[in-house]
């Protein structure tokens, strides 16, 4: 049936009319983009205009450390200072990386990791000024590299978390080099994309040497299934997936603490006897060199390993330790002075050696 | 003019292919070679190789087996039943996976990644074969049928070969997809160059690894391309010869009626059912559902205006290079039209990390801003818009513009009273398309984001990988809600000759 006019007309005119609501539609899109980045920028950042000093700066922190932690020792260094502080998120490599690739151009004040291989990466790309003394004596002094170029401000504990129906205490390995060999194959689980378990490598690569370390790693492609973090290790464990996972401590207890669902069938065997499987993990915090906020960032970093930073670690639910002097940790938590990890000296944890290894294993 | 705006829009498409092939050539032959000629990337080849092969088969099956139910028999509910049909593209991959994933991890590997992938992507085959037969003759059906063929021989003889454009263009949409997708296969343990690759910058940012890897994903996206050339032909497809194709009768499905039914209902409700459900289950019982209003609203606000900023950006460019690809055929044309088609088949990371390069080096101005994540969604999402706007600058035949210009209209007024009103429901689907694409996006935008913009992709997926399914699920269903409008767009234009 041919359109009469005026049915052509209505179809035209319910086309213009797509065609407004989709301007009118872009016009709103840009008002919230506008806000709604704008938003979401000022709330990651802490409360506005209080505090003492009444410092009007902005710091931007590089935040490679969980998240929901450093949004609350952040929050605390806000209330205290008045600085607030703009957080990006990532991971210790892609942001260290990140930091030498854009060299002068880069917006970041303070670079904060879980592990420390990324601080040794830019550290070597000479990026970090020299922490304040006052920061540097907050913490024992194998918590910080010989260079003082950066200082740790939280440590964890490499474990192996088993589960407790399939093996027996007398089954565990008695070190984590133990893993490569053939009777573990299948039943093991690495999270090996991750810069924890690469931070771990380093440890096996500084303790036992190159050649040792790239035949654990080859025991491992072997052995060893792949998971995506730390918490699907967890959870395959506890499921029977797998026997036993290598992670840090504290997710165990995270997960203890919150419901146990993925842990209430696994237990943590530590190492212990300076093991490479023992090793301690330290996260740390440095200035950027390019940093145009250098005493506000100073006083970031000193806060962060400081009376009140450590306080709010060791009281948040993020059970990692707390290493400035004098910090207690969670009641919870196997005491500091037990683990017995091995004495490794942290400059020397080669992230880009790790890389290579565990390419030329086939692992990444 | 147009030339010129069309070479510009194809440069920018490919930048991250210069980006990749100046790198290689950068580090030297024999780092390249050492980096590429590795058991692993054997390894990944084959992964990525086989699930791709057997994803575009599944889906080419799938796709055409349920357009021609839809299309051509008497299922009753039809309107409905391509809705529900098209409706996985409202669903992201990730959300799919993320769904059968939380609830047994027997998903993982090979065979659950290509069910989860198939489920994902049938759609894109779906659409346009559905649409091809929608504007087939059916006089050359009838006449083979009375020629002695019987139905199933006609099918293979007559109708299949005048639906390979469609269907040859949606497997390789579908393929194109596979190549690039992340977060899906990430979620199912699956290794392919994507997830390779963004370790690898995990690890070390911008290495040499991940370039080498994403230069070998990048050959395996032309060697795609080049392949459905040559499948395809340079056959036909068009009606010759005056008057104008009747509308077939539909057939009655008789005996097949159960089997067809039980076969597409199990089809939605694998495709539709479990993630839809699985979700419904994480907002519900999850323990660590927390529902921060404030957060969920600022978030959904910062994805609708990128989807949608995004996709006003992405017609724009995709404009001229679609009016010169139709209306000005030439050898200039097919390549600036083929060259959007490259960023495709990288992965969003890929595309991300050679802008920050570009940026860092030449325009330090536009490093981290909005300006360059728009940038790498037009870049990536050039083909969708690509793909309606083709289908319809030829629904606006010039000897309109021509008849326009004799009765006394301007360039100006003849596009907009002429041409754009009846292009104007391709642009809107490929918005559709685009703002799809854009709002489910999450290692570019992982990347590029300025601080503190979050997408609900991105909240999503930082709350799925530390296995915090509950605190997921909300974001999850706010990308499938906001999805929906789009979605319907697309299935509109359906709907409307389902009714005939």
């Amino acid at each position: 049936m041919k359109p009469t006019v005026s049915e052509t007309n209505v179809r035209i005119r319910g086309r213009s009319a797509t065609v407004v609501a989709g301007g009118l539609t872009a016009v709103l899109a840009l008002a919230a983009c506008g806000s709604g980045s704008g938003g979401a920028g000022s709330s990651g950042s802490g409360s506005s205009g209080s505090g003492s000093g009444g410092d009007a700066t902005t710091l931007t922190l590089y935040n490679a450390q969980h998240e929901d932690l450093m949004k609350l020792m952040v929050a605390g260094f806000t209330k205290k200072t008045g600085i607030k502080v703009n957080m990006r998120n990532g991971e210790d490599f892609e942001l260290a990386n990140q930091i030498v690739q854009e060299g002068k151009a880069s917006p970041a004040d303070v670079f904060v990791t879980e592990n420390s291989p990324a601080m040794t990466l830019v550290d070597g790309a000479k990026g970090f000024t020299k922490v304040d003394p006052a920061a540097l004596n907050q913490v024992p002094s194998q918590f910080a590299p010989k260079d003082g170029n950066w200082v740790g401000f939280a440590a964890r504990s490499t474990v192996l978390a088993y589960n407790k129906t399939q093996l027996k205490p007398a089954q565990l390995p008695a070190s984590i080099l133990d893993l490569a060999k053939p009777q573990w194959k299948g039943k093991v689980g690495i999270a090996s994309a991750g810069a924890d378990f690469q931070a771990i490598v380093s440890a096996v690569v500084a303790l036992e040497g190159e050649a040792k370390a790239a035949q654990w790693l080859k025991g491992l492609k072997e052995n060893a299934k792949v998971y995506r973090g730390n918490n699907a290790v967890m959870q395959a464990v506890d499921k029977g997936e797998i026997q036993a996972g290598v992670i840090y401590h504290y997710y165990w207890y995270k997960d203890q603490a919150e419901s146990g669902e993925n842990s209430n069938n696994t237990s943590l065997h530590y190492f212990g006897n300076k093991d490479p499987g023992a090793f301690l993990s330290i996260s740390g915090a440095g200035v950027l060199a390019t940093s145009k906020h250098q005493q506000q960032a100073q006083q970031l970093v000193t806060f962060l390993n400081g009376p009140e930073g450590q306080k709010i670690l060791a009281d948040s639910a993020a059970m990692e330790y707390p290493i400035g002097k004098g910090a207690t940790a969670n009641k919870a938590l196997k005491p500091l002075t037990e683990l017995d990890p091995p004495t490794v000296e942290v400059s020397t944890l080669n992230g880009s050696k790790v890389v290579e290894l565990m390419q030329q294993a086939g692992l990444l | 003019m147009l030339g010129v705006l069309s070479g510009l829009v194809a440069l920018l498409a490919l930048v991250p292919l210069f980006f990749v092939v100046v790198y290689t050539v950068s580090i030297g032959w024999d780092q390249a070679w050492a980096l590429v000629a590795r058991p692993r990337v054997a390894e990944l080849l084959s992964n990525t190789g086989r699930l791709v092969i057997g994803c575009m088969l599944l889906t080419a099956v799938i796709g055409t087996a349920a357009a021609w139910v839809v299309e051509r028999t008497r299922l009753p509910g039809r309107r409905v039943w391509n809705i529900l049909l098209v409706a996985p593209l409202a669903v992201p991959a990730f959300v799919n996976s993320f769904g059968w994933v939380s609830l047994t991890s027997r998903v993982e590997g090979f065979g659950g990644a290509l069910l989860v992938v198939t489920l994902s992507y049938y759609p894109l085959v779906y659409l346009p074969v559905a649409a091809a037969l929608r504007g087939l003759d059916p006089a050359l059906e009838e006449t083979a049928l009375s020629l002695g063929h019987g139905p199933w021989r006609t099918f293979a003889r007559v109708t299949l070969p005048q639906l390979r454009p469609a269907m040859y263009g949606g497997a390789l949409l579908v393929g194109l997809h596979l190549l690039a997708e992340f977060g899906a296969l990430q979620l199912l343990r699956y290794d392919t160059f994507t997830t390779a690759i963004y370790d690898q910058y995990r690890s070390s940012f911008n290495g040499p690894a991940a370039t080498m890897l994403a230069s070998v994903l990048v050959l395996c996206c032309l060697l795609l391309l080049l392949l459905e050339m040559r499948v395809r032909g340079h056959h036909r497809y068009a009606r010759v010869g005056g008057g104008v194709a009747r509308s077939l009768p539909r057939r009655r499905l008789g005996r097949s009626f159960v089997p067809v039914l039980a076969g597409l209902t199990l089809l939605v409700g694998l495709a539709l059912g479990v993630p839809m459900g699985s979700l419904a289950h994480w907002l519900v019982v999850g323990s660590s559902t927390a529902f921060p209003v404030g957060e969920l609203v600022s978030t959904t606000l910062s994805t609708l205006g990128l989807g949608l900023t995004g996709a006003a950006l992405t017609i724009l460019l995709a404009l001229p290079v679609a009016w010169l690809a139709v209306r000005h055929r030439s050898g200039f044309a097919t390549l600036t039209e083929r060259s959007t088609y490259f960023s495709n088949a990288l992965p969003g990371i890929v595309v991300a990390l050679a802008l920050v390069t570009v940026s860092l080096r030449l325009v330090p101005a536009i490093y981290q801003t909005i300006g360059m994540l728009l940038a790498a969604y037009a870049i990536m999402f050039l083909p969708r818009a690509m793909v309606s706007l083709r289908a319809a600058m030829s629904q606006a035949p010039p000897v309109l513009d021509d008849v326009a210009h004799a009765l006394g209209a301007g360039p100006t007024a003849t596009f907009r009273r002429v041409t754009l009103p009846l292009i104007a429901p391709g642009l809107g689907a490929g918005a559709a398309l685009v703002f799809l694409a854009v709002t489910t996006e999450l290692t570019a935008t992982l990347l590029l984001a300025p601080i503190g913009t979050q997408t609900l992709a991105t909240q999503f997926w930082s709350n799925s990988t530390s296995i915090a399914y509950g605190a997921a699920a909300p974001y999850a269903a706010l990308i499938v809600l906001i999805s929906l409008p789009a979605t319907f767009l697309l299935t509109r234009e359906a709907r409307r000759s389902t009714t005939e």
